[in-house]
């Protein structure tokens, strides 16, 4: 497999407290991955690592095969970030944050970028503030495109736009890694919204990786098993249990094996498994916070 | 050009959609034999969907041997029906099948034992043509 980026016990840690810690992940080319995770859960600190905004307290991110340490000058001539809600120049015209990508970039592809921002319909002599969110939205999204990436870094990148603006985004998206060359890397809390645009998922929860891989497979390796509330299974293959007085589901790692007898399976949504690693997360949390306590 | 659509909540996986409504549009003869279908980069745009589950969804159709791929040209129908069912018969079939799930509802049968009398009563169907 071909790697676009690799982490290496990777942490990071501000004053006392690990955003993230003991992160170990490879990540394919060509793939489009999915970060998932509740808000705190380290998705920005490992997105601004890749990036090279900050730097690891251990460990280390490498890029791509040639193994650029993020934040090199040559990785970070290949890699596309754009930060949470778009952050651009509101006094700048839209014609001048292009000659602004073209002066600041190495590599820049001028012609496609003006060609975009006509095809979406947005005069280049507007004010960027001026703009609507959408409209800022693939504008920076352009910006980042232009560059011509190897790996494209988006940190929640349609979640404040609304539901068409999000169709138009993820469509300019799609299309450019149709064109081939180019990884994304893109956090999100919307699961079902990632399910259509991701084919690889990263889900991060307490400042650790809980799952990581290739969708489809993740989907065939997990079940939903339905059976009787009193021989509920137990074990680390067993990520979550949902109890009912007589039944319980019980989402399990099943490799596609037979099940037990008597548990009726199921196959597991992508919504369901991000849920079950994170509440199982969730209560290994507070299980050791209690421990300390104690 | 044939288009698709995608239902995010319906559970099922985005590839598997689309294998279903192209092996729909054959059984019912809006796709023919040697109809193109939409190249990935147009479904992508179209759906604004991942490129690899696009082409995953022409590769299952094409060991299904629904269509074969002519490399840089296209996907296209191989294999219609040469009589499709017409969209009116489609329809009455379908009612019918509703309105026999809405009594077995009524008789209090679950999924689960519709499904396993569907999957009896087809292989007794099947066994008692053959015979």
């Amino acid at each position: 497999m071909t790697s676009s980026l690799t982490a290496e016990g990777l942490g990071k840690r501000y004053g006392a407290t690990w955003a993230l810690r003991d992160c170990d992940l490879q990540l394919p080319t060509g793939a489009v991955i999915a970060l998932v995770g509740p808000n705190g859960a380290g998705k920005s600190t490992l997105l601004q690592l890749a990036a090279g905004l900050v730097r690891p307290t251990t460990g280390a991110v490498r890029l791509f095969d040639e193994q650029l340490p993020a934040g090199s000058r040559e990785a970070l001539a290949q890699l596309g970030f754009v930060a949470q809600d778009h952050p651009l120049y509101p006094r700048f015209r839209v014609k001048e944050l292009l000659r602004m990508g073209a002066e600041l970039n190495v590599t820049w592809d001028g012609q496609v970028a003006a060609d975009r921002v006509v095809q979406l319909g947005i005069p280049p002599d507007r004010r960027v503030g001026a703009l609507s969110g959408g409209e800022q939205a693939q504008v920076a999204l352009t910006l980042a495109l232009a560059k011509r990436p190897r790996l494209l870094i988006l940190d929640e990148p349609v979640a404040s736009l609304d539901p068409l603006a999000r169709r138009e985004f993820m469509q300019m998206l799609m299309a450019t890694v149709a064109d081939g060359n180019l990884t994304v890397l893109l956090s999100s809390h919307n699961v079902a919204e990632l399910e259509r645009v991701c084919d690889h998922l990263v889900v991060i929860a307490a400042g650790r990786v809980q799952l990581a891989g290739d969708i489809d497979s993740l989907i065939e390796a997990h079940s939903v098993l339905t059976g009787p509330n009193t021989h509920v299974p137990g074990g680390p293959n067993v990520i979550h249990v949902n109890r009912g007085d007589r039944q319980a589901h019980v989402v399990a790692r099943t490799f596609g094996a037979e099940p037990m007898p008597g548990w009726q399976p199921h196959p597991v949504g992508l919504e369901e498994l991000v849920l079950a690693y994170l509440r199982r997360a969730r209560s290994d949390d507070q299980t050791s916070e209690a421990g300390l306590s104690a | 050009m044939f288009v698709f659509r995608l239902e995010s909540a319906s559970g099922v996986p985005p590839y598997l959609q689309l294998v279903h409504q192209v092996r729909q549009a054959v059984l019912l003869g809006y796709l023919r034999t040697g109809d193109r279908l939409p190249l990935i980069r147009e479904a992508v745009e179209q759906l604004a969907i991942n490129p690899n589950t696009v082409s995953k969804a022409y590769r299952q159709l094409e060991q299904e041997g629904v269509v074969s791929a002519k490399p840089g040209v296209g996907t296209f129908i191989a294999d219609a029906p040469p009589t499709p069912i017409p969209p009116a018969r489609y329809a009455t079939l379908r009612r019918g099948l509703e309105k026999w799930l809405t009594s077995a509802q009524e008789a209090g049968v679950d999924d689960e034992a519709v499904a396993a009398l569907f999957a009896i009563v087809r292989r007794e169907f099947a066994e008692a043509g053959a015979a």
